[in-house]
């Protein structure tokens, strides 16, 4: 079987989106665009692709590199994981253990016991799509969403986890809660999570 | 300063945006009609990037407490005056105690009023818009707010008059990043025929009525970025039209993508409005 390999797709006229080979590739390759297309003037990371905005046109060249430079292994990143410590009551962590047939203690140990890497921020200001290499913990949205998670809450759903920066409506399963700050428009940047990071949660 | 008597539908202040910020989920945000934010501001000698008061569906009502320059544009619109008629589309000079009203215009949606030295409002991000998805930025526009005012030191243009732009009801589209997720016909099927806005239109989207829009592909996409003027067909089959304050990524197929100026040219829609896209 082929490993997939990466696309330019025109994005209008002003972006391409570039779509990797996988979420380990594009984050891989995100710390080398700088340098390999000046042009670039943003990036907007997506769960396999990374969404470029162009200040100028990618030249046959610069294609071609985008195309083929192999990204930098995750390990090599030099940025400490950030630590969340959360309580681990959330309304669904009962419902979760059922689905994934694990007690409530092996979900937390498998929530703690791993990195977890952001591949891309969106939905909110702030919000991570936190994803662990250790598989496991996959379980569907809520059929119903809630009209309101409280800030500070710990979801599943798929394979992603996340923390929800602000109060707002979701459907993501909860697991717990944590007082850290995920949004500061004070701070710089603003952000706790910000793609190629790494989190470590731990229980309190 | 100005002082809002009444702020209409909806007022915000609104700038060139917080472009940067989206890897951090944050919308770039900014006029949604920007030729027509940017001609405001040149009308009255202002960088483009000072902000403005965006309207829908006019009926803002404000006062001037000192001598000032402003201007209105966007949808061609009647301005008036304390009672004095005269149009949008030109630079107007305004005493203390004048009060300036725009008459909600019977075609297009928005407005944007530039005075000169800008708006002042404390900067988020760099940016003093309104981000309505988010909700970062000022609050919308209240009856009896004072709104502060800068001062620019940028000679007068020698125009104090502009052409308004004719409403357009083609968007001028290229293929989207996954156009090839639909049937062949989809394409054809996007372009040949008349869509209709829906109520379900704002800063985000502008949700459009019409046949659906068949997929190839039935996989799930995985999240990824999106730009103001993409045409995403979500799990109805309408398609959507997003706008500045769009979701910085969507796990939707983005079918189309429109040009700079059929993006300004949709902040005009207004439900009920007919458009087509075109190549």
């Amino acid at each position: 079987m082929t490993e997939p390999t990466r696309r330019l797709l025109d994005y209008g006229t002003d972006a391409v989106l570039l779509e990797c080979a996988g979420l380990a590739d594009a984050l891989g390759l995100l710390p080398l665009l700088p340098e390999i297309a000046p042009q670039v003037s943003e990036v907007v990371p997506g769960a396999r692709t990374l969404l470029l905005r162009l200040s100028a046109p990618l030249g046959p060249k610069v294609r071609h590199r985008l195309l083929s430079v192999p990204g930098r292994p995750v390990s090599e990143h030099d940025r400490d994981p950030v630590t969340i410590d959360v309580d681990y009551s959330g309304a669904d962590l009962t419902e979760v253990a059922q689905r994934t047939g694990l007690t409530t203690a092996e979900v937390v140990e498998r929530h703690t016991g791993q990195l977890w890497s952001v591949a891309f921020c969106g939905f909110a200001p702030g919000f991570g799509y936190l994803r662990a290499n250790d598989p496991g913990l996959e379980v569907p949205r809520r059929t119903t969403p809630r009209t309101r998670v409280p800030a500070g809450s710990v979801g599943l759903a798929g394979f992603w986890s996340g923390v929800y920066p602000r109060d707002a409506p979701g459907g993501w399963q909860l697991i717990g809660r944590t007082e850290a700050t995920l949004w500061d428009l004070s701070a710089d940047p603003p952000a706790l999570l910000q793609p190629g990071g790494r989190v470590r949660f731990r229980a309190v | 300063m100005l002082v809002v008597d009444r702020p209409g539908a909806l007022a915000l202040l609104q700038d060139l945006g917080r472009p940067g910020y989206a890897h951090l989920g944050v919308s770039p945000s900014g006029a949604a009609d920007r030729a027509a934010h940017r001609l405001a501001n040149r009308l009255v000698g202002n960088p483009e990037s000072c902000a403005t008061v965006e309207t829908v569906l006019g009926g803002l009502v404000l006062t001037a407490t000192e001598l000032t320059w402003v201007a209105v544009t966007g949808a061609a619109t009647e301005v008036v005056v304390n009672r004095t008629p005269t149009s949008s589309h030109t630079s107007l000079v305004l005493g203390a105690g004048d009060r300036l009203t725009i008459t909600p215009p019977a075609q297009g949606l928005r407005n944007y009023l530039a005075v000169r030295g800008g708006f002042l409002a404390e900067l988020v991000l760099g940016s003093r818009s309104t981000d309505v998805l988010s909700g970062l930025g000022p609050a919308p526009l209240t009856a009896g707010q004072q709104l502060a005012t800068g001062h620019s030191e940028l000679p007068l243009p020698d125009t104090d008059r502009a052409p308004a732009r004719t409403p357009t009801r083609t968007l001028a589209v290229t293929p989207g990043p996954r156009a090839d997720w639909f049937q062949p016909q989809a394409w054809s099927a996007l372009l040949d025929r008349d869509w209709t806005v829906t109520a379900d239109a704002d800063r985000v989207a502008v949700r459009l009525e019409g046949p659906a829009l068949d997929r190839r592909v039935h996989d799930e996409l995985p999240s990824e970025g999106l730009i103001r003027g993409a045409v995403q067909v979500p799990s109805s089959g309408q398609p959507l039209i997003f706008g500045a304050d769009h979701p910085v990524t969507g796990g939707y197929p983005v079918i189309a993508v429109l040009t700079s100026r059929a993006v300004d040219a949709a902040a005009q829609l207004r439900p009920g409005d007919r458009v087509r896209f075109g190549r």
